[in-house]
């Protein structure tokens, strides 16, 4: 009788982690699903307009293509970075302590809520964690680019 | 009959084994047969496709033909600086391919720019430096429009063109072609995809090892 407990007991304690678990998906609320998705779709659209040039972990290319690792930079160019992705960038930049002057090409193409998804997940990989930046908020900052 | 099974699978395994050692890369482009005269008798040569005599302008304006590359086994790629699309990740995989062979004398790269106009000497200086390539074992090379153009199309085979809608203003593929020693062709990998950059590697191995043990 015992050892019957005992063999149980395994399967048991995953009954309740399993139980916990989904307490805690249910208990997400709209903000944190927002993010999820913004940031699911914004991977494939990086994967898909970035990827190539600033690498599948963010490193970029060398002296040629800054990385997306400065989490300092991205904090501080936080109301910029939609304007950068859709209208690209010609300036010389400090990243990491270095500097980059290859031209960034436009994105013309990509709508306001995919830069948001864009955004959303460059700021909370490759070492960021800035939280959602949603469509609203990639509305307002573009709306301010200075060409 | 049991013992015919066992031989024969031996033997298998032999040949196996020894094909393995003399593992060959492929001859690749075109080839004709001709008919040659040794010692009185008439022989059929095949006669591989090579790379022609060609002359550019390098990183460090200096000029560079084929001379430079006798005696090597080197890879070829067509790139522009300013190239928005897939030369980043072309390049990212050829400095594994740099960093692999470097200041081994018998292995060199070359990138041809299919941007005459924009990418002179100092700029791809200035892009080589910043992919901290050192030297001119990765040569970075400058021509008219129409010596690199033939160049890549008929005898690198590799596609090329200006084209005003694609994002740069050209569009190229993505092939590193491996050439041997003596000029020939003798493998074409996706520079885009880690996995055939690898074989590349793996095949630049098989090459070198060719002409060390002298079996041509």
């Amino acid at each position: 009788m015992n050892t019957g407990m005992e063999t149980n007991s395994p399967f048991r304690s995953l009954a309740v982690l399993v139980m916990f678990a989904f307490g805690l998906a249910s208990c997400q609320n709209e903000k944190d699903l927002d993010y999820a998705r913004y940031y699911t779709n914004g991977k494939q659209l990086y994967d898909a307009n970035c990827l190539n040039c600033h690498a599948s972990d963010g490193a970029g290319l060398r002296g040629l293509i800054p990385p997306l690792s400065d989490t300092l930079f991205l904090r501080k160019n936080r109301d910029r970075l939609a304007c950068i992705i859709k209208h690209g960038m010609n300036e010389k930049i400090q990243v990491n302590g270095k500097e980059y002057d290859q031209l960034m090409p436009a994105n013309e193409q990509l709508p306001d809520i995919d830069i948001a998804a864009i955004v959303t997940y460059i700021t909370n990989s490759f070492g960021n964690d800035q939280g959602l930046y949603d469509q609203e908020e990639a509305s307002r900052d573009l709306k301010k680019c200075v060409e | 009959m049991k013992f015919l099974y066992l031989s024969a699978s031996v033997l298998l395994l032999f040949s196996a084994c020894s094909s393995k050692e003399s593992k060959k890369l492929p001859i690749l482009g075109n080839r004709e047969a001709v008919e040659k005269t040794v010692d009185g008798k008439t022989v059929v040569d095949t006669v591989y496709q090579t790379i022609p005599e060609f002359s550019f302008v390098n990183q460090d304006s200096n000029i560079v033909t084929d001379k430079t590359f006798e005696g090597k086994i080197y890879v070829v790629d067509f790139f522009f600086t300013t190239c928005p699309s897939i030369c980043p990740v072309m390049h990212r995989n050829m400095l594994k391919v740099y960093e692999k062979y470097k200041g081994n004398p018998d292995v060199m790269i070359a990138s041809h720019t299919i941007d005459y106009k924009h990418d002179t000497p100092a700029k791809l200086k200035e892009y080589a430096t910043k992919m901290g390539v050192e030297g001119t074992q990765w040569e970075f090379l400058r021509g008219s429009r129409d010596s690199v153009y033939t160049l890549a199309e008929k005898h690198y085979l590799v596609a090329v063109g200006e084209d005003k809608n694609a994002p740069g203003g050209y569009v190229h593929q993505g092939w590193f072609v491996l050439v041997d020693k003596d000029k020939r062709l003798r493998g074409a990998y996706d520079g885009t995809q880690a996995d055939q950059v690898d074989k590349l590697m793996a095949d630049m191995d098989v090459l070198l090892d060719e002409y060390r043990n002298g079996n041509k």
